[in-house]
């Protein structure tokens, strides 16, 4: 067990590095570069002063080393004649006193131009808000899924698996932008609206969470996945109701209730699992929409706001926290389905 | 047999239609079915597949799915019509009253929940019994069903358990409310014969011990004879012939029954001087069933204008209690007669040795941790087998699953490679050669007819185009035109018609696939063919016609047959010489006669013992092996049959707990794995008392 799990972290760390790689090297290409230096600047700058702009921000050194130093791999950029850059030198009292190494790894992420801050810090703040939105939308999303899929599935082809895989098939259909839209002008437009909710989320981030400003976000991000998991779990459970165990089952006398709950549902939720724990990473991205289009400033708006300014540290920091949350939630849903699954065998 | 007419029945069946509805049509699966059960008694359902049978013990359930319905008739249990109850009612019969075990023990137990959970469920669902007193209960019952150590066994999943456990679990199951009526669906045809044998006892045992009755649903006549009071012979829907075991057994009166018997291989039988007589035609499908009698277009007693005009009904056999058949003709056929001796055969005699087997051995790692890591430890598939074989020669392997069989026929075919030893095929080693490695003439030397013909051949190609490609592999024939002629003329030799060229697989039944199956191995003229169980999967009346097939082709051809299989009584009427192995071991080596008469090795006794004989003349001595089959990864240590061994008492000094047998010769060409003395060997009595042909 340890050593599969070893396995798997090496693994999920091998990922990472190859995935940050990439996502560095997309940001750091010239265009980017060059409009960076001229926001930082100034606009009107030559191309010349921007070389010469880059050269003295250490923008101009071979890609990888650029790569490994914003890992914290490789020496971190000195200016000539200082010995340390910007961020790590301010937090020593002195030139000599500051680390040589300075990236991911000894906990700096850089720093936001847009915000003008730490990114860990402003990554934290983002983090635990989309945080709580998506605590929200799992525990709408997924027992309401769980639910309309098993009724749907355990009566193949009944006048309720028939209306409930339509409302699946429509919700899995209609996007956010859709949806939102559409929930924004039922329930809370000031025109014509049933005016019931707030239609939008800004006021979460400095009055914390209220059932007003929450219901239609998580509304709307809850219906799309819903649709989805809610036809997995269908067919998952359609095909564990035709399996012989459940012939034995019912054959033994027992109530269709009971083989329901005690017989398939087990064997049925093996496959939705891994869909559930694959809604995590998606949950992350789909919430850019939803947040710009509620003005919720989580994650999806900072990572829309950083992308919208070429805040390259901030993307950078996106992308690790999307990369780990993506790899971690996989890491779950095989451990998960180990559990629920009694005949697997780690191999 | 005792009368059991003056008790009253506990299942009455009477003139039950049952037809499932498709969306082009609707089909008939039963018509006009009836049969009683009485108290205490066990009723054999016989027929091949798609004969209706488990759709009659399905309707017993009331369990036909939304397709199917009753259409007529009625079936009463202790005087209460089922068709008619709510399902109410019919919840608290089922599982309490009425029980079934089914064909697949690891697909009827539910995979994600603890056995002993499985057991309890019955009497707290129908006796709202306590959790824990359920569980107790559960535990004798599967100490009842005799399995070893309880405990564990309750607190383990179905996948942790062997297929022999897992069915004596779904028995236990059956009976945790003390049914009065126990379905049983095919309980054993996935099983071993010794686990079978085993199970088997069991069922008549525990149906003794609580007067259960039972419906009985095999396509094993020798299983019913063994099992059953009373049979019911089904033909295409309809049962076509019931009666008393006794009776029906010796004196059929339907010609589909006699038909049958006539294709299963009983003790007697031989390929050469009395040939097996297959049942011509194929089954009719259910929409396609002919006027009159369904069986008419493939009797031999046909008698056009009256077999054909009208639906026959069932009629008592006078004289005989409870007999009746569907034959408007049975007084008048000579139920005596011998059939028509098909043209006998001469028997050959052996040629030069072919394939020479010296000590190979096969040896797999795997590692010992479910996660992946830690120790490896080492599978013995295959140790130091040793034999070989002639040209025109059938060998015959046997033994049970996981006696390395299969891996042998894997190595020979060059899908693995051997650990060590030799395997020569016409004086060149091929041990080490795997098939990529091989040429074209040894690939095509060595062909393979495979168990599954529903799963060896690929759907999406036509039957002339698979036969092409094989020959087109073994660059036999270099133009298209020679390839097509050449395919055609394999067509003729496995007797498809040909236009079947151009049909899919999906169009063929089971022994015209398994025929397209012959064609292809034999497509590029192979010496050595590995059948491995070809008639397995098929049924009993297809089965004589395949292997009459593959012993004519053999004929032509003087190949070298190695027929891998478990059932000893096919085994018997084609084999020259048989190999018995067990647990990768040779364990006994000798013709036909020698394996098949004392001195045996206890083994192949066991094996003996183990086979039920579809003749009601042959006494066989009943061996019960204990126990299962040791893991390959932990063999025993010495004899690797010592654990089931019952002569072993007879070896002093735990010599065989401490040595591997020598192997002896104990007459020309028998050897023998065993430390058994002469004097005991010799005093051995045969499994089969009275042995005399029956047709």
């Amino acid at each position: 067990m340890l050593l599969f799990l070893l396995r798997r972290v090496l693994i999920v760390l091998l990922s990472a590095f190859c995935l940050t790689l990439i996502v560095f090297l997309l940001t750091n290409l010239s265009p980017n570069l060059e409009k960076l230096a001229k926001s930082e600047a100034g606009t009107r700058i030559t191309d010349r002063e921007v070389a010469v702009w880059l050269e003295q921000h250490g923008h101009a050194r071979p890609l990888l080393v650029r790569y490994a130093s914003w890992l914290g791999l490789a020496p971190a950029w000195a200016p000539p004649g200082r010995h340390l850059p910007g961020q790590c030198a301010a937090a020593a009292e002195d030139d000599a006193d500051a680390p040589r190494y300075c990236g991911i790894l000894q906990g700096n992420w850089g720093t936001s131009t847009v915000f003008r801050g730490d990114v860990a810090t402003i990554l934290g703040v983002r983090l635990a808000l989309t945080g709580n939105l998506m605590l929200w939308v799992m525990l709408v999303m997924v027992p309401s899924a769980l639910l309309v899929g098993v009724l749907a599935g355990m009566r193949e082809g009944s006048v309720t698996d028939r209306t409930l895989s339509s409302f699946s098939i429509v919700t899995s259909a209609t996007p956010e932008y859709v949806s939102g839209v559409i929930l924004i002008a039922v329930f809370a437009s000031s025109m014509t609206g049933l005016k019931w909710f707030s239609g939008t989320a800004g006021s979460v981030a400095d009055k914390g969470p209220s059932f007003d400003t929450m219901v239609l976000p998580v509304t709307t991000i809850a219906l799309y996945g819903m649709g989805y998991v809610a036809r997995m779990t269908r067919a998952s459970m359609a095909e564990v109701m035709t399996q012989q165990y459940i012939r034995t089952a019912r054959l033994k006398g027992v109530s269709f209730r009971n083989v329901v709950l005690k017989h398939a549902l087990r064997n049925a939720l093996i496959a939705p699992f891994t869909v559930i724990m694959l809604q995590f990473p998606w949950l992350l991205n789909g919430v850019v929409i939803v947040e710009t289009l509620f003005n919720y400033k989580g994650f999806g708006w900072t990572l829309v706001e950083a992308a919208g300014a070429n805040d390259i540290d901030l993307m950078l920091g996106c992308s690790v926290v999307a990369v780990v949350v993506v790899l971690v939630t996989q890491l779950l849903s095989d451990l998960g389905y180990v559990l629920l699954n009694p005949r697997i065998r780690v191999h | 047999m005792t009368d059991q007419t003056s008790r009253d029945p506990i299942l009455e069946i009477e003139n039950v239609s049952i037809s499932f509805s498709t969306r082009l049509r609707e089909i008939p699966a039963v018509m006009d079915f009836s049969c009683a059960v009485m108290a205490g008694e066990a009723m054999g359902l016989v027929g091949e597949s798609g004969c209706g049978k488990s759709t009659v013990a399905l309707a017993v359930m009331c369990d036909l799915g939304r397709n199917g319905r009753i259409t007529s008739g009625s079936i009463r249990f202790k005087g209460r019509d089922l068709t008619t109850m709510k399902d109410d009612e019919l919840r608290q019969i089922r599982g309490s009253e009425i029980a079934m075990i089914y064909q697949e023990p690891m697909a009827s137990l539910n995979p994600a929940m603890k056995v002993g959970a499985q057991l309890a469920e019955v009497p707290m669902t129908h006796q709202r019994m306590a959790r824990s007193e359920a569980w107790a209960l559960a535990r004798q019952i599967v100490a009842d069903v005799r399995l070893p150590d309880p405990e564990r066994i309750l607190n383990a999943y179905p996948h942790q358990l062997s297929g022999g456990q897992q069915q004596r679990i779904v028995i236990a199951m059956a009976l945790m409310a003390k049914p009065a009526l126990l379905i049983l669906d095919e309980p054993t045809t996935a099983l071993d014969v010794t686990v079978e044998a085993g199970i088997v006892a069991l069922v008549k045992e525990l149906g003794a011990k609580y007067g259960t009755s039972m419906l009985f649903i095999s396509h094993n006549l020798g299983l019913v004879l063994d099992v059953c009071d009373q049979i019911c012979v089904m033909y295409s829907g309809e049962a076509v012939e019931t009666g008393n075991v006794g009776d029906v057994f010796t004196d059929m009166r339907h010609p589909y029954t006699q038909a049958l018997f006539r294709s299963i291989p009983l003790p007697g039988a031989d390929k050469n001087e009395r040939p097996l007589i297959s049942i011509p035609g194929n089954f009719p499908l259910p929409h396609e069933r002919p006027e009159g009698c369904n069986f008419g277009p493939r009797c031999g007693y046909f008698d056009p204008g009256r077999c054909d005009a009208a639906d026959i009904p069932m009629k008592a056999i006078a004289g005989d209690a409870r007999h009746e058949t569907r034959c408007l003709r049975w007084s008048e056929i000579d139920w005596s007669a011998l059939p028509q001796a098909s043209a006998t055969r001469e028997k050959r005699p052996p040629g030069e040795v072919v394939l020479r087997v010296d000590d190979l051995r096969k040896y797999y790692t795997v590692s010992s941790n479910p996660f992946g890591g830690g120790a490896t430890r080492i599978v013995k598939a295959n140790e130091t087998l040793s034999f070989e074989a002639r040209a025109g020669e059938t060998l015959a392997i046997v033994g049970e699953s996981g006696c390395g069989k299969s891996t042998f026929a894997r190595m020979l075919m060059g899908l693995e490679t051997a650990t060590a030893g030799r395997l020569e095929a016409f004086g060149s080693s091929l041990e080490d050669i795997p098939i990529e490695k091989r040429d074209a003439d040894t690939i095509a030397n060595l062909q393979m007819v495979f168990q599954n013909p529903f799963d060896t051949l690929n759907p999406s190609m036509s039957v002339g185009r698979q036969i092409t490609r094989a020959l087109e592999i073994f660059g036999r024939s270099n133009t298209d035109p020679e390839r097509e002629s050449a395919m055609l003329k394999l067509l003729d030799m496995v007797k498809l018609p040909r236009a079947f060229s151009e049909r899919m697989p999906r169009q063929l039944s089971g022994g015209q696939k398994q025929r397209v199956g012959i064609a292809r191995a034999f497509a590029g003229g192979a010496k050595i063919v590995v059948a491995d169980e070809p008639v397995s999967a098929l049924d009993v009346s297809v089965q004589a016609a395949v292997i009459d097939l593959l012993l004519n082709i053999q004929r032509q051809n003087e190949t070298t047959l190695l027929f891998i299989s478990h059932d000893l009584s096919i085994v018997r009427y084609l084999s020259d010489r048989i190999v018995v192995m067990y647990l990768g071991h040779v364990v006994e080596t000798g013709t036909t006669e020698q394996v098949f008469s004392p001195p045996y090795h206890p083994y192949t006794e066991a094996l003996l013992s183990a086979v039920p004989i579809a003749d009601p003349k042959v006494e066989r001595k009943l061996i019960l092996l204990d126990g299962e089959i040791p893991s390959a990864i932990d063999t025993p240590p010495g004899c690797p049959f010592q654990t089931r061994c019952h002569w072993k008492s007879r070896i002093g000094s735990n010599l065989c707990e401490r040595e591997i047998p020598p192997i002896r010769t104990l007459a020309d060409g028998h050897l023998l794995k065993c430390h058994l003395s002469d004097d005991d060997l010799a005093h051995m009595e045969p499994v089969f008392a009275s042995e005399r042909g029956c047709n």
